[in-house]
């Protein structure tokens, strides 16, 4: 299953964005920040008590089931009076579940994470980005493995002079995926596939902000 | 207009370059001053962009200043820091001053250097830059318009690491640049000779010339730094020792002496078509290199 990986904010960080704002009403989610630490119950009681110690007045908290649904609104309006009381919500979800809430609540926001990216959990308790979601799909070419995406570069002709024992140049804990698909088209077979000389990549694919409406049948 | 490395390349001659790295700042009294030292001791000097990707004064900048001090540059191209507009549009601007030889390189991460927060474009990556150049002398650009005034041939290179891990990916990719254009080929830094003579066995097969990377050693540790640090240099134990058994202060007379040494082999034995000389800092002593290879200008 695709997740939204994220990471807390730096404690600065979060004293500054709230600034002069004492009244809080905090949100956490139940889905992905539940698997990753980062917004689930425990985290959302910690961050209440880290308010407290500093000063701040916590008008309540709660964890929604899935930040980003739009029956979040729903669950939310039950939470009304503590939220109107509040100066501002710290909320530790994604920045979908952020975006979902700012705009039905229409109130002043401030994330408690960093969404990094969306991954997958391939081990258990590491994630890994396994497509941008670039709208020109490369990987017909590569084995299945995203250049786009895997390598740091997003290089579609193979490795930089910088792969190194398999790993990438940025760091010594990531794969080159060039090494990968290297070995992933050399069990297949299929070599030859990596051997084609690109042209430049199309970035147009579907331009920011992206927007899609189904054909009305 | 056919560049004068171009011509000495197809000669047949035994090729030496070297490079210079521009100045972090406009203070170019230095490179000047290299520049003035090696023009008529070697058939080119490459002019490093940014080099591990730290921000200096523009390799075109440099290599106009070649240029006009009568030297022959060579351009170093990455595709770190500009769109192919942009790349394309240097290349013009390097057509009309006659800066004709590009070595076109992908590129270090930003990651890698003094502005760690930067975006990296790798819009283009090497192989696709030679293409371009290709492109842009049939009086074309990659959007397809006709160009108005278009470049004489350029002289496009590239380069290799004979010594990755794993091999058979660089290898592709290397057979990849000479198929979009590269004529002549600058390899990473090489110590261990066999091994680059068992390289060129494979890399003959292909109309490339190729100029062997020799970086100088100037320390054990700064050997011993290398072998960490960048990837595909792989400094032998026996060398280390050696410079390492140098008598205090003599270092760099040991590593001038490595690197004649290596360099006279790679011309007698005719393993390549000329060295690329990296004195990293220490330009000024090519001329003593070169002299301890049994090279004359
Ligand atoms: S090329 Fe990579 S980033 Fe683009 S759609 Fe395919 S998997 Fe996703
Ligand atoms: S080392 Fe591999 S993954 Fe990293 S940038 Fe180079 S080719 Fe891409």
């Amino acid at each position: 299953m695709i997740r939204s990986i994220t990471k807390p904010k730096s404690k600065e960080e979060i004293h500054s964005l709230l600034g002069g704002l004492n009244r809080i009403y905090i949100i956490g989610c139940g889905t992905c920040v539940t698997l990753t630490h980062t917004g689930g119950a425990p985290e959302v009681a910690a961050m209440k008590e880290a308010l407290l110690d500093s000063g701040k007045l916590v008008t309540g908290q709660i964890v929604v089931p899935v930040a980003c649904d739009n029956l979040t609104s729903e669950i939310l309006s039950e939470e009304i009076e503590k939220i109107e009381q509040a100066d501002v919500l710290l909320i530790m979800t994604c920045a979908f579940g952020v975006q979902t809430i700012s705009s039905q609540l229409k109130r002043m926001v401030v994330p408690a994470l960093d969404t990094l990216f969306i991954g997958k959990e391939t081990a258990s308790g590491q994630f890994n980005e396994i497509c941008t979601q670039c709208g020109t799909c490369v990987i017909g070419e590569t084995g299945g493995i995203c250049p786009v995406t895997n390598c740091h570069k997003g290089l579609i002709n193979g490795p930089c002079g910088g792969t190194n024992q398999g790993k990438c140049e940025i760091d010594s804990n990531k794969d080159c995926a060039w090494t990968l698909i290297y070995n992933r088209l050399s069990e297949l077979g299929r070599l030859d596939s990596m051997r084609k000389l690109h042209g430049p990549r199309n970035f147009l694919g579907e331009p920011k902000p992206g927007k899609y409406e189904m054909a009305k049948s | 207009m056919i560049s004068s490395f171009k011509k000495a390349l197809d000669s047949g001659k035994f090729i030496i370059t070297c490079e210079l790295a521009p100045p972090k700042g406009i203070n170019l009294d230095k490179t000047a001053h290299h520049i003035d030292l090696l023009k008529d001791k070697v058939h080119a000097m490459n002019l490093t962009d940014h080099q591990s990707s730290v921000m200096r004064f523009p390799s075109l900048g440099g290599a106009l200043l070649v240029k006009e001090m009568g030297g022959e540059p060579i351009l170093q191209m990455t595709c770190r820091d500009r769109n192919r507009l942009a790349l394309q549009a240097d290349l013009l601007f390097a057509a009309s001053r006659g800066i004709l030889n590009v070595l076109c390189l992908t590129g270090d991460s930003v990651m890698l250097g003094d502005h760690k927060t930067a975006k990296g474009v790798f819009d283009l990556d090497s192989s696709q830059l030679l293409a371009t150049i290709r492109t842009l002398e049939k009086g074309k650009d990659l959007g397809g318009g006709d160009l108005d005034g278009y470049p004489p041939d350029f002289c496009a290179g590239a380069i290799v690491t004979p010594e990755a891990k794993p091999i058979e990916p660089q290898l592709i990719k290397f057979e990849k640049k000479i198929e979009a254009g590269a004529e002549f080929i600058q390899t990473q830094a090489v110590y261990d000779l066999d091994k680059m003579k068992a390289f060129m066995g494979y890399a003959r097969q292909f109309p490339v010339k190729i100029l062997a990377g020799i970086i100088l050693l100037t320390s054990a540790p700064m050997a011993r730094f290398m072998n960490k640090n960048i990837a595909g240099v792989n400094v032998p134990q026996a060398l280390i020792d050696e410079i390492a058994a140098a008598p205090k202060g003599g270092a760099i007379t040991k590593g001038i002496e490595i690197a004649g040494r290596m360099i006279k082999r790679i011309h007698e034995e005719k393993m390549c078509d000329g060295v690329h000389i990296m004195a990293i800092g220490k330009e000024e002593l090519v001329p003593e290199i070169m002299a301890a290879a049994g090279l004359t200008p």
